[in-house]
């Protein structure tokens, strides 16, 4: 495969290890601007680790130790002097389960702006309808703003908290695993918005679920207990996958 | 055959002896329980509505130049005893939890930490009035004060705030954290609009345990708040300067009118009805407090 164009999330020989535990070896691999590049393994493979390694959640793990080099836009988010507020800013995240606050719908979305110190009623206002409205879910809760968000069903949730990662307009989001705690209807409505995100944003996603990644992502990387073994686009991927163990798994073989 | 399905029927109830007198037995004990706690209460009810009036609600007591029997004096000087305490004690137990859960390492000196909490919330409290009184004498040169009987007190509870705090801080789920980080929040903003609003319930339910305990407190404050009963506000400024007097808790002024005995006995009972109203009060307050903060959650 030729060289991505257009990088903007680029990692160099990444290793990351839980004390003695070597979870991630040796990573090489470039996130494309305005693609959606998915992350596919079995459990427990580092997908999910290296996704986190990407805006320094794993900061808040006792123990964890990284090494290599993490460019976002040529910049090294590892340096010294990095303020992890700023970014975890511009590299947002939406988790595996919905994780939406024990307060109001309005103020979920709010809550980063905020953060960011916008105060300013009007400009609060309009920065909760347009996320909910980039995340597809305006529409269903335009007329209980106030109502708290742990009232709504888990798909709703997930959209809730994608509109939030949108409010404080970050240039990447990071998904664990955005759809594997919903039903079938919710994964649709928020694989639909995906692609409505890439416009916007640099997606990078961790899924379980192969159907998924060949649906939604560009570019897909194969990860096997803490190798990544394939990168390319998602199409050459699971077409022609070039290296043995990914052939068997994404025909299922294992996994 | 036919026998055979009987014995498998599903209808049929296989008893054991054993299961019967354990049934009985357990029956016994609950029965045992409420009717001790109902006894309990019906007895200092009907004991204590002899002694009852508007005069004993509304004036203190006193026994210069004439007797009086009241507890108004005693009402205000629990009042304050609970407001300084917790005024103390709420502020310093919920930031010394935060600090244990979110900032310190946790490794020796936590658990250090943590085991000599528990061990402080063990301590018979007449050790606390013991320390209180020697430890405060020094700094404010007086004998008895409402403000060294509440500042013994706070160290009393600060155990139970610090433990169910931390306790409470620990239930709350990873998600909201990781959410909150995840957004770019300082770590202090999470704790402050995530973290603390999610654990408010616990901090509320400590606080509540915590009044219990100083409304209850006797032995803690004989030595350091001291008996006077008087009420001694006649101005604002006196509001302030009470307590820098000695008051005596509804328990101690309880335990004057137990031990004097005789006529006496029915006033000690009046006073126990006062305080069980009041604990009543302060728990079905508690309930309706963590009832409408879960409320506005939803």
């Amino acid at each position: 495969m030729e060289p991505l164009k257009n990088v903007k999330l680029s990692t160099k020989n990444v290793n990351l290890y839980y004390g003695e535990n070597h979870a991630l070896k040796d990573i090489n691999l470039d996130i494309a601007t305005n693609k959606i590049t998915a992350f596919i393994g079995p459990s427990g493979c580092g997908k999910s680790t290296y996704l986190k390694s990407l805006n320094r959640m794993n900061d808040l793990i006792p123990g964890c130790k990284i090494t290599g080099q993490f460019l976002l836009d040529g910049e090294d988010i590892y340096a010294e002097g990095v303020d992890t507020n700023v970014l975890r800013r511009r590299i947002g995240m939406v988790f595996q389960k919905p994780n939406p606050f024990p307060m109001s719908i309005y103020d979920n979305v709010a809550y980063g702006p905020r953060v960011h110190g916008i105060r300013n009623k009007s400009k609060l206002d309009q920065i909760v309808e347009e996320s909910l409205k980039a995340a597809a879910v305006f529409d269903e809760v335009k007329d209980r703003l106030n109502k708290s968000a742990l009232s709504l069903s888990g798909g709703q949730q997930q959209r809730i908290c994608i509109a939030r990662a949108i409010a404080v307009q970050p240039e990447v989001i990071l998904m664990d695993e955005p759809t594997s705690a919903l039903d079938p209807v919710s994964t649709l409505k928020i694989e639909e918005l995906m692609n409505s995100l890439k416009e916007k944003y640099t997606v990078a996603i961790v899924t379980h679920n192969m159907q998924q990644a060949t649906r939604i992502s560009d570019y897909t990387a194969f990860f096997l207990v803490g190798e990544m073994v394939e990168f390319g686009e998602t199409e050459e991927i699971f077409s022609r996958p070039t290296d043995k163990r990914t052939e068997d798994y994404i025909t299922g073989r294992f996994g | 055959m036919a026998a055979n399905v009987k014995e498998n029927s599903l209808c049929k109830k296989h008893r054991r002896p054993s299961d019967i007198i354990l049934q009985i037995v357990i029956y016994i004990c609950s029965a045992l329980v409420v009717a001790l706690t109902l006894g309990m209460i019906i007895f200092i009810v009907i004991r204590g509505c002899e002694g009852m009036s508007w005069n004993f609600l509304s004036t203190p007591a006193f026994s210069y130049p004439y007797e009086n029997y009241g507890v108004l004096g005693n009402i205000i000087n629990t009042l304050y005893l609970v407001v300084i305490t917790m005024l103390v004690a709420t502020p310093i137990g919920v930031g010394a939890a935060i600090y244990l859960t979110e900032y310190a390492k946790q490794g020796r000196l936590t658990q250090i930490i943590e085991f000599t909490t528990e061990t402080l919330s063990g301590i018979p409290s007449i050790i606390y009035g013991l320390f209180g009184s020697v430890f405060f004498y020094n700094i404010f040169k007086v004998n008895y004060s409402i403000l060294t009987g509440a500042l013994t007190l706070s160290i009393m509870v600060l155990p139970t705030i610090v433990r169910t705090t931390q306790e409470a801080i620990k239930t709350v789920p990873a998600g909201y954290r990781e959410g909150s980080i995840g957004l770019g929040a300082p770590k202090w903003h999470m704790i402050r609009t995530v973290v603390l609003p999610s654990c408010i319930d616990g901090i509320l339910t400590s606080v509540i345990l915590s009044i219990g305990r100083i409304v209850g407190e006797s032995a803690a404050l004989i030595f350091t708040a001291g008996i006077a009963s008087e009420i001694n506000i006649s101005s604002i400024g006196d509001i302030f300067s009470k307590v820098m007097t000695q008051g005596g808790s509804l328990t101690v002024q309880l335990y004057q009118y137990a031990q004097r005995g005789g006529a006496e006995l029915k006033y000690a009972f009046s006073t126990a009805l006062v305080l069980l109203i009041t604990v009543l009060i302060i728990n079905i307050a508690a309930k309706l407090v963590a009832h409408s903060v879960r409320k506005k959650r939803g």
